[in-house]
């Protein structure tokens, strides 16, 4: 009894008020006493180790991305991302092209994908028939998964043919005078890299606003419908007002994806260095370049070259990344359990 | 739900509430037509690869290695085994890593603000681009080598899947009540035997899964496989030579000019997209009956 009494007595003292639930008492008592300690310590070190590598590799990749490219770093500073000449031959090189290709095709698939996925994800937590939901559901994770050269090779056979025998005659017939949708047709270039990367980014926004969207409590929309709002209204006011960082958060997602494209891009975007005021035309993209040149750089500069442009990519990725996860982070957090 | 347009107490004007009335359902309209807007596209994609792929597939794609241009029929089987290397390799490094980082965020690290930057740091190199991690990996090893080789190929694979997998892990351990970990504490069992044998234990359909899913997912890259692994027309499996896969195959065949190529890598899409299939199928089912029946 007495025995009992203290095992009590100690457990209650290691729990002071503001301790985490999780950890429970009995918990942490039995292991303040303590049998195999050294075993115990050696494991959770190892698993720390295994854990801490997840930086390490961050740091790995930006230390030999960095060093990769200290020639050009060292040659033409800043500049280099402002110079439009991509001239391997005569030792001249300048990022201009890429990165406008890069942020335009991007730019482009987010003003395609991001109304349409907003209304999926609307559509399946706000109006659908739950048969249909799980299924769709199923189906979107499933098309997040298939491979970007997959995506690319249905865009070479399928959709870039289509797209130059109907879509492009009528933009240039209809809109050919400002001269952004101008000039000849060749069905590759800026405008099928942006469609194939919407097509591509669709299924990460809509799944991810599609979480942020059930995150939002059912009593703010029931508060708003016993106001008297229509359906549409509660979806405005009770729902993606109180979502709206959420889905930013996930668009961002989305525009990370986009930037970081490679396969279905170089397949498609037409990979011509040049900066055209035409979206029908040719360009090119950070990632294409790399994906295309980088096996063959024929010397160190334009190896450089291409790893500094690998460094910007890694960079940009990896702010936009940590933003829009901050961003998801902060509406999903105290997200409730549905269906309980 | 039509219940939902009531007049309000303090009636207001009807041309107002006529408004109200039309821009709900012009909501309505706008939502259905944008899902069948996405999804018919989508649904077209993946049925056209499946009829594509199936025409195309035969016994000789399983058996046989690349013909030259010109010559009809040959088949992927050094590109299926090489991806066999490559993922063999890289299932050997991301696998443990992976499944350790996971117990140390679910078992140690709960609540602490260590853990928690392992999980973003986790979240955000999902998101970096495949390509720069064949960079990386490129001067990292194959600088060094001299070559193109499969275990560079390999490596970048790993590292890919290392941040995947933690994360499932991590969330599936979560899924373990804390009661079974006290049960085998209570039982005298040291801390280390207690999560290998019994947490772990417990979540092992769940992390299994897990790491399939990260295998699919690296299985489809091409990007960073385009100058480690390089490929390679011939057979071959050794370690440090160029060794050929799947997605990069596919790849060249694609944007090359011929016909029949064309028709091997809608065959190699076809064996990718089932593997894919398969594994999100089964995560979904594991996931969806709950892992762990009891899981509070």
């Amino acid at each position: 009894m007495a025995g009992q009494a203290d095992v009590t007595q100690r457990a209650e003292s290691g729990s002071s008020p503001g301790a985490e639930p999780s950890l429970s008492v009995v918990r942490q008592y039995l292991l303040s006493c303590g049998s195999s300690s050294i075993a115990d310590r050696a494991f959770s070190a190892l698993m720390l180790v295994c854990a801490l590598s997840i930086f390490a590799i961050v740091v790995l990749i930006l230390v030999e991305l960095i060093s990769g490219s200290k020639l050009t770093i060292q040659k033409f500073g800043m500049p280099f991302f402002f110079g439009s000449a991509w001239d391997p031959v005569n030792g001249n090189f300048g990022a201009l092209p890429f990165i406008y290709g890069t942020v335009v095709s991007s730019i482009l698939s987010l003003i395609i994908a991001v109304p349409l996925a907003v209304g999926v994800a609307i559509f399946l937590t706000e109006m659908c028939p739950a048969f249909l939901r799980s299924f769709l559901a199923f189906f979107t994770e499933l098309l997040a998964a298939i491979p970007s050269v997959v995506y690319g090779l249905w865009a070479v056979f399928v959709m870039v043919p289509l797209l130059r025998q109907y879509l492009y005659p009528l933009l240039i017939k209809t809109l050919g005078w400002t001269g952004i949708f101008a000039g000849p047709n060749y069905g590759y270039g800026m405008f099928s890299a942006g469609v194939i990367l919407s097509i591509m980014i669709l299924p990460i926004i809509s799944s991810l606003t599609r979480e942020v969207i059930s995150a939002v409590p059912y009593s703010q929309r029931e508060a708003v419908l016993a106001l008297g709002a229509t359906r549409w209204e509660m979806i405005r006011m009770g729902v993606l007002r109180n979502a709206r960082i959420g889905i930013v958060g996930a668009v961002i997602l989305g525009l990370g994806r986009a930037l970081g494209e490679t396969m279905a891009v170089t397949m498609v975007i037409g990979n011509r260095p040049e900066i055209a005021r035409s979206l029908l035309a040719p360009a090119y993209s950070m990632a294409s370049v790399i994906a295309n040149e980088f096996s063959e750089a024929a010397d160190d500069l334009s190896r450089s070259a291409l790893i500094e442009i690998g460094l910007a990519l890694f960079i940009v990725t990896i702010i936009v990344n940590a933003l829009a996860r901050v961003l998801v982070w902060a509406v999903t957090r105290g997200a409730p359990v549905r269906g309980t | 739900m039509a219940s939902n347009v009531v007049t309000p107490p303090l009636r207001a004007r009807t041309s107002n509430r006529l408004w109200r009335v039309f821009a709900n359902h012009l909501a309505t309209v706008a939502a259905v037509g944008a899902t069948i807007l996405v999804m018919a596209p989508l649904i077209a994609i993946f049925c056209y690869l499946i009829y594509k792929g199936a025409s195309s597939l035969n016994f000789a794609f399983f058996t046989q290695i690349p013909k030259p241009v010109g010559e009809v029929g040959g088949g992927m089987a050094n590109a299926i085994v090489g991806s066999g290397v490559l993922l063999a390799i890289a299932s050997l490094m991301g696998v443990p890593i992976g499944i350790a980082g996971g117990i140390y965020i679910a078992e140690f690290g709960r609540n602490k603000r260590l853990a928690n930057m392992v999980r973003f740091t986790a979240d955000v190199l999902n998101g970096v681009p495949s390509i720069v991690m064949g960079i990386a990996v490129f001067t990292l090893i194959v600088l060094p080598q001299k070559g193109f080789s499969a275990l560079s190929g390999g490596v970048a694979l790993g590292i890919m899947m290392i941040p995947t997998i933690t994360r499932t892990t991590e969330e599936m351990l979560l899924m373990v009540p804390l009661n079974v970990r006290e049960a085998a504490l209570g039982l005298g069992v040291p801390n280390w035997r207690s999560v290998l044998s019994i947490t772990l234990r417990t979540a092992s359909p769940g992390v299994i899964t897990g790491c399939m899913l990260a295998f699919a997912r690296v299985a489809g890259e091409t990007a960073p496989l385009l100058f480690t692994a390089f490929g390679n027309q011939f057979w071959s499996v050794s370690l440090n030579q160029p060794i050929a896969a799947l997605p990069l195959q596919i790849f060249v065949y694609a944007i090359s000019p011929y016909d029949e190529w064309h028709r091997l890598a809608w065959a190699g899409a076809l064996v990718l997209i089932v593997l894919i299939v398969l594994s999100v199928s089964l995560v979904r089912y594991v996931a969806g009956r709950g892992v762990l029946k009891g899981a509070s």
